[in-house]
């Protein structure tokens, strides 16, 4: 959206190509005008961000093409091929921006297939989108500073019972501090969610290890282990889950970017320079490019289009991207201490019961991806492991298995993590029916 | 790391696999050199058809005895590589075509193979789900399919319990030849000595026969494949238009599997072929049509392999000219997975004995000596830059 | 909201508190009232509401694995999870988180005419 804006301002005709129903991403998603949501206390604080970026786009419109509820399901040959209203079409561009956002990341927990488990994403899209709480009494799982926000945003809008298990420690947030300078504002942010909960009389627990969510059918109780080793059980008939954030870089691998492993998220991105330039007028944004949340969002959306309209040979102020280039880079690095402070439980990778299922879509256990590893020339990198294992091979393409299954692959194979690979993304990026294809020659 | 061993197999594939394995049910010393992992190439990637209907006529002997293998593999290899006889329907939607599937059985027939001819009612009435513009279909109940992807590492497991040496990640670089033994070098496990080498290169095997100066005109591609998401289990037999525009199978966990034609050029200089989007499309339209109950199946994946081509569609399989001790299985041109096999028990023939029963002189690279003409399938089947 | 025509069993069999709703409304619909059926039970449903958030507040299942038989409800509902694609009695599936519920849908978490669903 911001890349848009950005593009139209400068008199360009941006194509905007949005999976999504609204524009506006996950972070500053747009509210369903058919349910009575007040924005102001959904985004509280950011609620201004918010309405401005909402408003510039609308205003905007008579300028940009904009496309929602289309899927861009392959980038080839210079074309983005289109699947809107069941129907197949290409799209050629001049210059691509890619703003493909984040998924929640998630370490499975024994149980988080049942209905009633959604990711910490979902609990928020409930909300905003749908004007939903996922049940009555709802616990906030996982390892996140989302877990706290989408807390209070349940709270906010009147849900009474609710609870947050953190599984990161405390001491551990703290000798993350020091990284948090980076971007003084938004944990300032954070330690008022904080506050606030707890005058509301939610409990937070931190340090937990999460054991297993129980249930016949349904959510009925979730099962944890406290800081000091004792397991504790609370009552719920749902479970938001999320461990950080995923990048979506389907897309961008399609489109031809090369990647990089960072140690610190342990996940790989697609490389791109400072403006988001991954490629000849290729440039990658947002979430999917570098985990910065919805105001580093906007600001490189703004950078990738300013540097593309340069590489167009449009004009452009000088001096226009060095502000956005410290401001992304500020809130990147702020992303990485925050990765820090909410660790991303690779470790339980080791430990997961054989039984849990690891892939939703293929029905792959833990015990599967050890028992190929353990074998006689048995698989020691991802795409391997998939391919003997199904594990990723499913409709939704290893975006929620995926993390897992490079863990458990990696522990498995006593190997680091960086050396198993990164699943191989393949077109269709989401599923494709086969009507879609009717209207071609 | 160097040692002498008998036979030094280049290429850890399926025909790599089952050399390998032949060799040391036959008591050999053997080695596998495979660059990246066992399997990870077209044996791999492949559609996993064990069809014999339709077939290059001088191929049968040798697809009958690679089919009379797969029968018995599983219990060969002890696990399961998700081998089912299927059976495999060859489909017709005009006149012409009903011609060519008639010539096609009786070929087969000559071989000893049951075939089935069907018309219109029996269609209906046996596959039901099918479009109504199918003039006629062959059936062959012997036809079966398995999965490329555990096949490979499989039959190396087994090779590996008889005693044969595989070695993954082992790239060779060159390739010498001194008093009667040769010599292959790797970047990163030392070299070896051989008395026999096979190359079973795959798409790479022309690059292997010339260093040896057997010059072989070889360019790779593959055919555009796809996916859908699993559904309930209708399509038993594989089934493939006679034109080729498209070949699918159900397998019974529900997916839906697809490839057609024409094929793509592999990216010059990697492993990869990528897949158009048009192409996809295309087959996802005719799968649509002959099958509507599909109509609303969705896509989830495509992918396509790099798979060795030869002007005359037949693979290379055979004793070099050129150097003693040296025999080439590659080539394959995109039904390799079937004859794979049969093609490691006639090496393990050549190797042991010095000769085997089963004709393959056709498949003798010296045929590429003189002038070889394009099989038609080349104008039909490819993309006019990939055969070039 | 919830007309039940016909009594519901859970994947057991067994009739408990399988079948009371999955998500609870938080705020106050302004959109038409749209009338839908899932697993043959007429219910009402808001325009602007998605299939899942119609599905979900009357029952707690949108489908069910096709290995194991489990009831799944759904995961991501930004597009991203597939968790969630729902029959509809002409055999077609739609991805209820991304679908809008509209007037006369007919929704099936299982196989329409097939014996175990899967």
């Amino acid at each position: 959206m911001s890349a848009a804006i950005t593009l139209a301002k400068h008199g360009a005709c941006p194509v905007v190509i949005s999976d999504a129903p609204d524009a506006g991403g996950q972070g500053y998603r747009k509210l369903n005008p058919h349910i009575d949501l007040d924005p102001r206390q959904i985004y509280g604080p950011e609620y201004h961000r918010y309405e401005s970026l909402n408003r510039q786009f609308s205003e905007l419109l008579h300028i940009i093409d904009y496309r929602p509820s289309t899927l861009a399901w392959a980038i080839y040959g210079g074309k983005a091929h289109v699947l809107r209203d069941g129907q197949a079409s290409e799209i050629p561009y001049r210059g691509l921006i890619l703003a493909p956002g984040a998924t929640d990341r998630i370490m499975p927990v024994p149980g988080w297939t049942l209905p009633g488990v959604f990711s910490l994403g979902a609990a928020q899209i409930a909300l905003k989108d749908q004007g939903c709480f996922i049940g009555r009494k709802v616990v906030f799982a996982g390892s996140s500073p989302l877990l706290l926000l989408a807390a209070l945003q349940y709270r906010r809008l009147g849900a009474t019972d609710l609870a947050v298990l953190d599984t990161t420690g405390f001491s551990r947030k703290l000798l993350a501090l020091a990284g948090m300078r980076h971007a003084p504002r938004t944990f300032a942010q954070g330690l008022s969610y904080m506050r606030e909960l707890k005058a509301l009389g939610v409990p937070v627990r931190t340090g937990v290890e999460l054991k297993e969510i129980e249930g016949r059918n349904r959510v009925s109780a979730i099962r944890f282990a406290a800081a000091s080793g004792k397991e504790h059980r609370i009552g719920c008939d749902a479970v938001a889950l999320g461990h950080g954030l995923r990048s979506e870089t389907q897309l961008a691998e399609l489109a031809g970017c090369s990647f990089s492993f960072d140690p610190a998220l342990r996940q790989w991105f697609p490389k791109s320079d400072e403006n988001g330039r991954a490629g000849e007028r290729l440039y990658v944004t947002g979430d999917g490019a570098g985990i910065g949340g919805a105001e580093a969002a906007v600001a490189g959306g703004s950078l990738a289009a300013i540097a593309l309209l340069e590489e167009l040979g449009t004009p452009v102020k000088p001096g226009e991207k060095s502000g956005l280039q410290s401001k992304v880079s500020r809130l990147r690095r702020f992303q990485k201490s925050l990765a820090r402070a909410f660790n991303w439980p690779h470790e339980q990778a080791a430990t997961l019961p054989d039984d849990v299922i690891v892939c939703r879509c293929e029905n792959v256990t833990a015990g599967d991806i050890r028992k190929a590893a353990g074998d006689d020339l048995g698989p020691v990198e991802v795409n391997r492991m998939k391919a003997i294992t199904r594990c990723g091979m499913g409709r939704c393409q290893g975006r929620f298995c995926g993390p897992a299954l490079a863990e458990i692959t990696a522990a498995a194979a006593g190997q680091p993590i960086e050396t198993v690979g990164r699943l191989r993304a393949q077109a269709p990026v989401k599923p494709l029916p086969l009507s879609a294809a009717r209207s071609e020659p | 790391m160097a040692g002498k061993t008998q036979t030094v197999i280049v290429g850890g594939g399926l025909i790599g696999a089952f050399t390998a394995y032949f060799l040391a049910r036959h008591g050999q010393a053997v080695t596998v050199l495979e660059r990246s992992f066992v399997g990870a190439q077209s044996s791999g990637a492949n559609f996993g058809n064990l069809r014999l209907q339709g077939r290059d006529p001088r191929q049968y002997p040798l697809s009958l005895r690679a089919q009379a293998i797969w029968e018995e593999f599983e219990t060969l290899a002890g696990e399961s590589i998700e081998y089912h006889r299927t059976g495999h329907l060859y489909i017709a939607r005009q006149d012409d075509e009903v011609d060519k599937l008639e010539h096609h059985a009786q070929t087969a027939r000559g071989h000893g193979l049951e075939i089935e001819m069907l018309g219109t009612a029996a269609l209906a009435a046996r596959y039901p789900y099918l479009g109504r513009d199918i003039r006629a279909a062959t059936f062959c109940g012997r036809d079966a399919t398995a999965n490329p992807r555990l096949a490979t590492p499989a039959v190396m497991r087994a090779a590996r319990r008889l005693g044969a040496k595989v070695i993954e990640h082992c790239e060779v670089g060159s390739i010498g030849h001194k008093g009667g033994c040769f010599e292959i070098g790797t970047r990163t496990h030392g070299s070896f000595k051989a008395d026999h080498l096979v190359n079973a290169a795959g798409a790479w095997g022309g690059e292997i026969a010339a260093w040896f100066g057997e010059k072989v005109p070889m360019f790779s591609a593959g055919p555009p494949q796809f996916v859908t998401e699993p559904l309930p289990y209708i399509v038993e037999p594989s089934m493939q238009m006679v034109d080729g525009s498209v070949i699918f199978r159900q397998i019974p966990r529900g997916n839906v599997i697809v490839a057609g034609y024409p094929r793509t050029a592999s990216e010059a200089g990697s492993s990869r072929t990528l897949v158009p989007p048009a192409k996809t499309l295309s087959a996802m339209q005719t799968l649509g049509a002959i099958v509507p109950a599909l109509g609303d199946a969705h896509v989830i994946r495509v992918w396509s392999g790099v798979e060795g081509y030869l002007l005359d569609m037949i693979p290379i399989i055979g004793p070099s000219s050129a150097r003693d001790g040296l025999f080439h299985a590659f080539g394959c041109c995109g039904h390799g997975f079937q004859i794979a096999p049969g093609i490691g028990a006639v090496l393990c023939d050549l190797i042991s004995t010095g000769s085997t029963q089963t004709p393959i002189e056709a498949f003798h690279i010296d045929r590429y000596r003189g002038d070889v003409t394009a099989n038609e399938k080349i104008a039909r089947e490819f993309d006019q830059s990939a055969a070039r | 909201m919830t007309e039940p025509d016909s009594s519901q069993t859970d994947v057991n069999g067994v009739s408990d508190q399988a079948e009371l709703p999955l998500l609870i409304p938080a705020a106050a619909r302004t959109g038409a009232i749209v009338t839908f059926h899932l697993d043959g039970r007429r219910l009402t449903a808001h325009k602007g509401e998605s299939v899942l958030a119609a599905a979900l507040q009357n029952g707690c299942k949108l489908r069910h694995s096709e290995f194991t038989g489990e009831p799944r409800a759904g995961f991501c509902l930004m597009n991203a999870c597939q968790d969630c694609w729902i029959w509809t009695a002409q055999g077609q599936r739609l991805r209820a988180c991304s679908t809008p519920v509209a007037d006369g849908l007919d929704l099936h978490t299982r196989v329409p005419g097939t014996p175990d669903g899967r």
